[in-house]
């Protein structure tokens, strides 16, 4: 239930209450809130449970960037709350909508402030720019009765005392100081008292302070108690817990629409990050932007009508914006060019939310990345999530010379881990791949991202290194080989009973689209995977450069947007 | 809030642990927040009475603990058989209250994917956190079985040196009642078993009791015991910082994976069987 009482604001923490790595637990009519600063500054107010089996958050750990259960381990993002790993599938990117529930929260005058559906303003602090904050002292009572006495506070000779319009009452001493006390309603009888003096102070001076207006309100709560204990005690606030996506009640995750563009992003900084490559970072316009995953991509719509797709290279915890790097491409047909040339700083550009076709497990006791020029972005964003979790990986990164190794300052972070190859040859590049790759292993993967040649390369020296198929994972830039479209064919759709005929010049895509069946896709050219479709039965003509040898041999998903059948007929899951 | 359910009320639970009883000779019990006295007679057997009305509650000793049924017993107590192989050690690892829902106990019981956080250094450990897929059906006995559960366990037994995949099965009898069967490192073809009797002190509240069946070979009860000690106290904060308290059937309350196949079904099948103490029925 939201009542005029939930849109206020209200202080429900000190700022000391959040040192660095802590989970503070808040309670504002009847509701709990797991509090937690991150290493960014950012205050986090949310609801105090996991989504996943309900365990308080406040008991989670707070690891700087993220905050992980206590439970199963799951991690939400700094700032968007959204789940950014589950540990029991570590090949799955959770599901965007598994997002907890945040609160408006406000850090001012050393006071953290929220309030269920609070907006507006904060009360008007005029006079209150320098503060001590009072200890909080929690009080048995309602809060009405609490409030009605906060008037015959008295801590020095002729004070006088008035309420605020936020219900809030100032206490002046004659000629001294002045103290604004606060009602912060936990639950129907239980409220904390929290005080702000128009002073700054420190030392001892504030240990004086503190002591004396300590000891003076807990004489107010002792009275307040008294007169709370002859009346009757209320009911506890009940407070319902809003349902889980529906989405999520299947276990498949839903798919998500279209190719769309639903995110409007300034460009806020511009810069050459090595030669050839420039790095944007994107800021919302409004609001904060959705979660991502490392591995992640988005496409970018630009101002000539292209689509292009790039990864994120931001590390765990960075949600306030999102960077990528894009490489100025000799052969561009147009997209690399238009961000070189086209995109200033202070643009705003239409984007789509962060897909992951490329997840991370963090199962791994030792991860290979082998990054090729621009592939680097997906990798690094991967390499900076488990450096920060402390799991153990290194990182091989193949470049012309020093001067295209791209954002520097993220692999400063990352000390020995990170081995840069200048100037290799092709031959010398196998020659090192092989001794980097010579030992696959339980629990090992590897991640590979890079030019076609190279990348086709690496996967042939690890599988014949040995590496299992599922511990080898890549990402294509783009797909290069040869495709035919020139066959016709039947698709039976299982779930929506339809069939269709995809004709020779269409992809699957295509088709469905135009019988109104919205699937989701970006590359569109068999390189990212968001179009993978589930097959029930026929045979497959794979023309995509996602899936493993073993998934295509499996043929049991099709990549719609470049993929055929090879028999008449397809039943496609949807 | 009483508890109105059936299949609860007609059904067999165990209010005390029989060797607690025989040092004190009576005690007392809370069942679906009724008080009862619990008397170990002269001749062995126990007698439990209502403490309110006095009337006195069908009542029997099996497994080394008293069981009671505060309706009419419409079903008998459990068969496991199990407890009555002589090269088995079968000791109780104390019985431990719990401030939440038995249910929730239940279902934290078939869940592997918290070992790793959990139990951590014990039954799992980081980075190992997958749960691959596993079998769940529903028995012509009305019973829940997880089959073809593996798990990576850095010490997976009272006496395991160093990590083992492990194989488990669940088993769920009744709606507070759960056991497992587990590999047993020394018999390829032998599997240690659990079983916990939860008795439903309230809808919020419970006391877990348990029955270790451990193959004796290499094993002593002193360590069974401990071990099982070790890990419920790992369980017991997290079980008691779960919000609600009680199980949640709608499925939109919470969020389920792959990983919890058996505690959805689980969930469904309280809801079929309209059990509703302990948890909070779908809208």
């Amino acid at each position: 239930m939201t009542t005029d009482m939930h849109s206020h604001w209200y202080p429900i923490a000190s700022s000391s209450d959040l040192p660095k790595r802590h989970v503070y637990q808040a309670k504002l009519l009847g509701r709990e809130f797991a509090v937690w600063r991150a290493d960014d500054g950012y205050v986090n107010v949310w609801e105090n449970r996991c989504l996943h089996r309900g365990v308080r958050l406040s008991i989670g750990i707070n690891d700087g960037k993220e905050l992980k259960c206590q439970y199963h381990g799951w991690r939400y993002a700094n700032r968007t709350a959204g789940c950014t790993y589950i540990p029991a599938h570590p090949a799955d990117a959770p599901a965007r909508t598994i997002c907890n529930h945040r609160y408006p929260t406000q850090e001012v005058h050393g006071l953290v402030w929220a309030g269920e559906t609070a907006s507006g303003e904060l009360p008007d602090m005029e006079g209150f720019d320098e503060v001590t904050v009072l200890r909080p002292v929690p009080v048995n009572a309602p809060r009405e009765l609490v409030a009605q006495e906060l008037r015959h506070y008295v801590f020095a000779e002729g004070c006088t005392s008035r309420e605020e319009a936020d219900g809030s009452v100032i206490v002046t001493a004659a000629g001294g100081p002045s103290v604004r006390l606060f009602v912060q309603p936990c639950d129907s009888n239980h409220s904390v008292i929290r005080g702000l003096l128009d002073q700054a102070s420190e030392g001892a001076e504030r240990v004086a302070i503190l002591k004396h207006h300590n000891w003076l309100l807990e004489e107010l709560r002792s009275r307040i108690e008294a007169a709370a204990a002859s009346m009757e005690t209320p009911e506890p606030m009940v407070v319902t817990i809003a349902k889980v996506s529906e989405d999520l009640v299947d276990i498949p995750p839903a798919s998500e629409d279209g190719r769309q563009a639903e995110l409007r992003v300034q460009v806020t900084e511009k810069a050459m990050t090595a030669e050839g490559i420039v790095s944007l970072r994107l800021e919302a316009l409004k609001g904060p932007l959705p979660t991502f995953q490392p591995g992640a991509h988005i496409d970018v719509h630009l101002q000539n009508g292209l689509v292009r797709q790039y990864s994120l290279t931001n590390g765990p915890g960075e949600t306030d914006h999102y960077t990528i790097g894009v490489k100025r491409e000799p052969d561009s047909r147009g997209g690399s060019v238009a961000i070189h040339d086209g995109v200033a700083k202070g643009d705003v550009l239409a984007i789509s939310a962060p897909r992951n076709n490329f997840p991370l497990r963090r199962d791994a006791t030792h991860t290979v990345f082998v990054a090729g020029g621009i592939g680097v972005t997906p990798l690094l964003s991967m390499a900076r999530t488990l450096n920060s979790q402390g799991l153990g990986f290194e990182f091989h990164y193949f470049v012309q010379s020093g001067a295209h190794v791209a954002f520097n300052q993220a692999f400063g972070e990352m000390g020995d881990a990170v081995t840069i190859h200048e100037g290799l040859s092709p031959g010398e590049t196998g020659d090192t791949l092989r001794d980097v790759l010579k030992s696959p292993g339980r629990a090992r993967h590897v991640y590979i991202c890079g030019p076609g040649p190279m990348l086709e390369a690496t996967r042939q020296i690890a599988a014949d290194a040995g590496w299992a198929d599922e511990a080898i994972h890549f990402e294509y830039f783009k797909n290069t080989t040869e495709r035919d479209d020139s066959s016709s064919f039947e698709i039976d759709l299982a779930r929506s009973a339809m069939t269709l005929t995809v004709p020779s010049g269409k992809t699957i895509l295509d088709v469905l689209r135009e019988a109104g069946i919205n699937m989701s896709s970006s590359c569109e050219q068999g390189a990212c995977g968001t179009c993978r479709c589930g097959v029930i039965e026929g045979e497959i003509l794979h023309q995509d450069v996602y899936l493993s040898p073993k998934e295509k041999a499996e043929g049991k998903s099709i990549m719609t947007c470049v993929s055929r059948a090879a028999s008449d007929r397809l039943i496609l899951d949807i | 809030m009483t508890c109105h359910d059936r299949i609860l009320l007609d059904d067999w639970h165990v209010v005390a642990d029989l060797e607690h009883l025989r040092q004190h000779s009576r005690q007392s019990a809370e069942l679906f927040e009724q008080q009862l006295d619990i008397n170990l007679r002269a001749d062995g057997s126990a007698e439990v009475r209502h403490k309110e009305t006095g009337r006195v509650l069908p009542s029997q000793i099996k497994y080394g603990f008293v069981w009671v049924c505060v309706g009419t017993p419409s079903r008998d107590i459990i068969e496991i058989p199990e407890a009555g192989e002589a090269d088995r050690y079968v000791v109780s690892g104390g019985s431990f209250p719990v401030r939440a829902s038995g249910l929730r106990v239940v279902e934290n019981f078939l869940d592997m994917g918290h070992f790793p956080f959990v139990h951590t250094g014990w039954l799992g450990e980081e980075p190992h956190t997958e749960v691959a897929p596993y079998q769940v059906e529903l028995t012509p006995d009305d019973e829940i079985i997880a089959t073809e559960c593996y798990f990576y366990q850095p010490v997976a037994s009272p006496t395991a040196e160093g990590g083992i995949e492990v194989e488990y099965k669940y088993r769920v009898y009744r709606p507070y009642i759960v056991s497992l069967y587990k590999t047993n490192p020394a018999y390829p073809d032998r599997k240690d078993y659990i079983v916990l009797f939860i008795q439903p002190v309230g809808p919020e509240d419970c006391v877990v009791h348990n029955m270790l069946c451990y193959l004796k070979e290499g094993m002593n009860e002193p360590d069974i015991r401990w071990f099982m000690q070790l890990i419920f106290a790992q369980d017991k904060p997290i079980l008691e910082n779960q919000l609600p308290k009680r199980l949640p059937l709608d499925p939109r309350a919470e969020t389920p994976i792959r990983a919890d196949k058996v505690a959805i079904l689980y969930r469904r099948w309280l809801r079929d069987h309209c059990v509703s103490y302990g948890a909070i029925p779908a809208a």
